[in-house]
C-alpha cells in the first residue's frame, strides 16, 4: 500500500482565523444589544454599513493586489474591524461617516501596509481618527441615553435610519435638540468654564458608576472581554496593564483634587477604556506579542489615554492612545524577548 | 484508545527485516552469512564503534539476505544494511551469557545486548550508563512523549516489577543519589503498579512523581526542568544539568537481559488510529515488516490516507508498510483523512502570539517565522531556531495554520548548509593568509642573508672570505691550464 507522505505534526489544528474573529463578533453582541436599548438602533445600522464598505474595500483591494479575494472576505477580519469602528461611531450619523471610515481602515491602515498581518496601525481606530479628525462635527452626534431624553421622544429607528440616507431628522426633531454631548464631553467642558466635578455629574446624563446607559454598556463589554480571555482568545496582559494604569492615575489625581479630577470608576465606565482594553488594544496584529511587551504596550495606551483625557485636546483618548503606542511595538517585540529555555540569563 | 485491552503477543512473521541502522551512533556490523542458521537472540550485528549496539536476531530462522533498503530510523527515511531472516516458528532460544560480576563488564555486556532508549531516541544505554560524572539524579521517565503513544503506559501496568527492578539495576550501575520515576497523571493504574512493585521489592530509594499530562512533558529537557526546575544548557544533554534520563521500556529490556540473559529482541508498540481495526500494544519482535502488524491488528479499516511511525505531533509520515519495525518504533498511526491535518489554506500570521504560549523552550514561533521567511540567519540565532525541539505544539495552537515547524526544519537545514558554507569559506581565507604569511616569511628569509652578505662586505671575516675565493679561482685556472 502507498500512503501520502506529509510533514509532521500530523494533528488536527484547534483553532482558525474565522473562529477567532467570530467568537470577537460573540463576545461584543450583548453590548451591542445594551447599546440599542439605550441609544437607538443606529449602531446596528452604522455596523451594516461599515460592514458592506469593509468587505467592498477588502475586495477591491485584494483584486488590485491579485491576492485570493474569497478566503480573505471569509475570514471575519474586515467584519470584526467594520464592527468595532460602528461602537466608535455616534448611533446618528449619515451614511458617509462609517463609509469613510470602514474604507480608511481597510485601505489606509490594512492594505496599503500588505495586508492581513503586516498592519502597524490599528485599522478600526485609524478610520475612527480620520472620521474625528475630517468630520469633528458629525463624529459628536451622540444621542442621550433612553429615559434621559431632554423635552422630545426618543430618536426611533426609522428616523435613524432615514438621517443615515438623507442627513436629515423629520420635522419635529432638530438635530442639534435630540443630540447630546457625551459624559466625558460634559466633563471636560464643564472643568474648562471653572465647573466642579460635582455640579457637571450632577446633571441628568449621569449614573453611579459612569454616563447613564454607558455603565451599561461597558459593563457587557467587560462581560465580552472575559468571555474572549476564557475562551483564550486574548490574554490577561493587555487589559489588565491598561486598566491599571487608568485606574492608578485616575486615583491618585482624584485623591489629590476630587473637584477637578474625575473617580476612577468614571473612567473605567465612560468612553471606551473597556472597549479599548478588551477589543482594540488586544487586536493581535498591531499589538505587542511578547508578554512583558503586552504589559507595557497596556500600561502605555493607560497613562496615555488618562493623560490625553485630562490634558489634552479631545474628550477621550483610547483612539490615538492606540495609534501611538502601535508604532512602539516593533521595538517592543525586539526589546522584551523571554529567555529561552537552557540559555543564560 | 489502544488500553482497553491487554499487551497482544504471539506475532510472528515469516520474514523479518532487521536492519543494521538502529540506534543513534554508527551502524553495527553484520556477523552472520546468508543461509546460515541462527538461534533467537543470537547476535547477528555487533556493535560498530562508540554509541552503537549490538543486533540480535529476533526470531529463529534462517538468513535469506543481507543488502541495504530503506529504513525508517530517528533520522528519517534512510537506508541501510539489513540482514533479512526466514522464520522456522520453532523459537529456538540461544543460550544466556550471563549477567557479569564487574561494573564495566555489565555495561560492555548492555552495549553487546543491543539495549538502546526506547522512548524513541534510541541513544545508547550503555553510554548513558557509563557517562555518571556529575549525575546525581536518575529520571525514569512514564510520560509518554506523544498523546497517542500507550505502549509505556501498558507496559507498565503489566510488568512493573520488571520496570522497578531494572530501575533499581540502573540506580546501581550509574550511582546516582536519588531516582525519581515520573507517570502523568492520567494513569492512575500505572502508577499504582509500579509503586506496589517497588514496596514488594521492599525498595524505599525511588521517589514517585505524577506529572501534569501535557505534551511534550514526556521529551527529557521539559521533564528534567519540571521535576528538578534545572534546564539543560542550550545545545547540550541531561547530564549537563547532572540527570540521566532512562525511559521505561528501556529498564525493562535491562531487566529482561539481567534476569533471563535474553537481548533486545523486541518492543511494545501502539497501534492505532481510526484506519486500524483492532487498536492495540503489541510485543513486536524488531524488524517485523509495518504490514505484518496492522495485519495481526485486523487489518486496514477504511480508507487509510497516512501511515505514521511515531505519534501524530512528532511521528513522521510512510510510504509504505513494507518498511519494518526498529528499537525505535513505539507507535503506529493508520489514519483517516478526518482525523489528520491537510495543509488546507494557511492565512497570513495575525501575530497573536499563541505560539509562543505553547512553546516549550519559549520561543517566539511568530518572530521566528518571519526570519525565517527572509533567511535571516543572524536574527534565527538569536532567536534561538537551534533551540526548537520540533514537537509541532506551534502548529496545532495557530489560527492561522501555518506549518510553522516545517519551516523551522527547512530554516534549520539552510542554517547548516549556509554555516558549513561559511566555514569552509574561513577555512580558505585562513589558508590563503597562512600562505601568503608563509611567503613573506620566505622573501623575508631571502632579503635578510642578502643583507647579511651586504652587510658582510667590508668586514675582516668578508676579505678572508674573498682571498679565499681569489685563491680557489686561480687554482682552478692553473689545474684547467695544465690540461690543455
Amino acid at each position: 500500500m502507498r500512503f501520502e507522505l506529509k510533514p509532521p505534526p500530523h494533528a488536527l489544528p484547534t483553532t482558525s482565523v474565522p473562529k477567532v474573529m467570530r467568537h470577537v463578533i460573540y463576545a461584543l453582541a450583548p453590548a451591542a444589544f445594551a447599546h440599542v436599548w439605550f441609544f437607538g438602533w443606529g449602531i446596528c445600522i452604522n455596523a451594516l454599513i461599515a460592514t458592506a464598505a469593509a468587505l467592498g474595500a477588502e475586495a477591491l483591494m485584494l483584486r488590485v493586489r491579485s491576492r485570493p479575494v474569497k478566503p480573505a472576505l471569509l475570514d471575519g477580519t474586515a467584519t470584526v474591524t467594520a464592527v468595532l469602528l460602528a461602537f466608535a461611531i455616534p448611533p446618528l450619523a449619515p451614511w458617509w461617516v462609517p463609509v469613510i471610515g470602514a474604507v480608511s481602515a481597510i485601505v489606509l491602515a490594512k492594505h496599503l501596509y500588505g495586508g492581513l498581518g503586516s498592519n502597524l496601525f490599528n485599522p478600526a481606530m485609524v478610520g475612527y481618527a480620520v472620521l474625528l479628525i475630517s468630520f469633528p462635527v458629525e463624529m459628536t452626534y451622540w444621542l442621550p441615553p433612553r429615559g434621559a431624553e431632554l423635552g422630545h421622544s426618543p430618536v426611533g429607528a426609522w428616523d435613524s435610519l432615514r438621517f443615515a440616507v438623507t442627513g436629515s431628522l423629520p420635522q419635529a426633531l432638530a438635530v442639534d435638540a435630540v443630540t447630546q454631548a457625551t459624559p466625558l464631553d460634559l466633563v471636560r467642558e464643564g472643568l474648562t468654564s471653572m465647573q466642579t466635578l460635582a455640579e457637571v455629574q450632577a446633571g441628568p446624563l449621569f449614573g453611579g458608576m459612569g454616563g447613564r446607559g454607558w455603565d451599561w454598556v461597558n459593563s457587557l463589554i467587560a462581560v465580552g472581554g472575559l468571555y474572549l480571555l476564557f475562551r483564550g482568545i486574548i490574554r490577561w496582559h493587555i487589559p489588565v496593564s491598561m486598566l491599571a494604569a487608568i485606574v492608578v492615575l485616575a486615583a491618585v489625581f482624584h485623591t489629590i483634587d476630587a473637584s477637578r479630577f474625575a473617580s476612577a470608576s468614571f473612567h473605567l465606565f465612560s468612553g471606551a477604556s473597556l472597549l479599548g482594553a478588551f477589543f482594540i488594544a488586544t487586536d493581535p496584529v498591531s499589538a505587542a506579542t511578547t508578554n512583558r511587551g503586552r504589559l507595557i504596550y497596556g500600561a502605555g495606551i493607560g497613562i496615555l489615554v488618562y493623560a490625553i483625557r485630562t490634558w489634552g485636546g479631545y474628550p477621550d483618548g483610547v483612539a490615538f492612545a492606540v495609534l501611538l503606542m502601535n508604532a512602539t511595538v516593533p521595538l517592543l517585540d525586539r526589546y522584551t524577548r523571554p529567555r529561552i529555555y537552557g540559555r543564560p540569563r | 484508545m489502544s488500553t482497553g485491552t491487554p499487551i497482544a503477543r504471539g506475532l510472528l512473521p515469516e520474514r523479518l527485516i532487521i536492519p543494521m541502522d538502529q540506534q543513534a551512533g554508527p551502524a553495527a556490523v553484520p556477523v552472520v552469512e546468508v543461509g546460515q542458521r541462527v538461534r533467537k537472540g543470537e547476535m547477528i550485528g555487533r556493535p560498530g564503534g562508540l554509541r552503537s549496539a549490538g543486533v540480535h536476531a529476533s526470531a529463529s530462522g534462517t538468513i535469506g539476505a543481507i543488502r541495504e533498503g530503506p529504513v525508517p530510523t530517528v533520522n528519517g527515511l534512510t537506508t541501510s544494511l539489513c540482514v533479512h531472516l526466514q522464520t522456522d516458528g520453532r523459537d529456538e532460544q540461544a543460550p544466556s551469557e550471563g549477567w557479569p560480576r564487574e561494573r564495566d563488564a555489565r555495561i560492555d555486556a548492555i552495549c553487546n545486548a543491543g539495549i538502546v532508549g526506547l522512548g524513541g531516541a534510541v541513544f545508547s544505554t550503555a553510554e548513558k550508563l557509563r557517562d555518571d560524572a556529575e549525575c546525581d539524579l536518575l529520571i525514569l521517565n512514564g510520560a509518554e512523549c506523544e498523546p497517542y503513544i500507550s505502549c509505556d503506559d501498558m507496559l507498565m501496568r503489566e510488568h512493573p516489577l520488571e520496570v522497578v527492578r531494572g530501575a533499581l539495576a540502573m540506580m546501581d550501575l550509574t550511582g546516582a543519589e536519588s531516582t525519581v520515576f515520573a507517570v502523568e497523571r492520567d494513569k492512575p493504574d500505572a502508577l499504582r503498579a509500579v509503586r506496589e512493585a517497588a514496596a514488594q521489592l521492599g525498595d524505599t530509594r525511588i521517589e514517585f512523581a505524577r506529572v501534569p499530562t501535557v505534551y511534550p512533558a514526556g521529551g527529557e529537557r521539559q521533564l528534567v526542568e519540571l521535576l528538578t526546575g534545572r534546564e539543560v544548557p542550550s545545545g547540550s544533554y541531561p547530564p549537563a544539568a547532572g540527570c540521566i534520563c532512562q525511559n521505561v521500556g528501556t529498564a525493562f529490556a535491562l531487566d529482561r537481559f539481567m534476569r533471563r540473559g535474553e537481548p533486545l529482541t523486541s518492543r511494545i508498540v501502539t497501534v492505532t488510529g481510526n484506519g486500524v481495526a483492532h487498536p492495540a500494544n503489541v510485543e513486536v519482535p524488531i524488524g517485523t515488516p509495518i504490514g505484518d502488524l496492522i495485519h495481526f491488528c485486523g487489518g486496514y479499516r477504511g480508507d487509510v490516507t497516512r501511515l505514521i511511525l511515531g505519534g501524530n505531533m512528532m511521528g513522521y509520515a510512510l510510504p509504505g508498510d513494507d518498511l519494518p519495525i526498529t528499537k525505535a518504533g513505539n507507535c503506529i498511526v493508520a489514519a483517516h483523512a478526518d482525523e489528520i491535518r491537510e495543509s488546507t489554506g494557511e492565512w497570513p500570521c495575525i501575530r497573536c502570539g499563541d505560539c509562543a504560549d505553547v512553546c516549550p523552550p519559549r520561543l517566539l514561533p511568530q518572530q521566528l517565522l518571519r526570519a525565517a521567511t527572509v533567511r535571516d540567519f543572524d536574527q534565527l540565532d538569536s532567536l534561538g531556531l537551534n533551540d526548537c525541539i520540533e514537537c509541532g505544539c506551534c502548529d496545532i495552537a495557530c489560527p492561522s495554520q501555518i506549518a510553522l515547524t516545517e519551516r523551522f526544519r527547512q530554516a534549520k537545514q539552510a542554517w547548516a548548509v549556509v554555516s558549513q558554507r561559511a566555514a569552509m569559506a574561513d577555512l580558505a581565507t585562513r589558508r590563503h593568509r597562512r600562505k601568503l604569511a608563509r611567503l613573506a616569511a620566505q622573501t623575508e628569509d631571502i632579503h635578510r642573508q642578502q643583507d647579511d652578505l651586504i652587510a658582510a662586505i667590508g668586514s675582516e671575516d668578508s676579505r678572508a672570505m674573498i682571498e679565499a675565493a681569489v685563491a680557489r679561482a686561480s687554482r682552478r685556472r692553473g689545474e684547467s691550464d695544465t690540461a690543455h
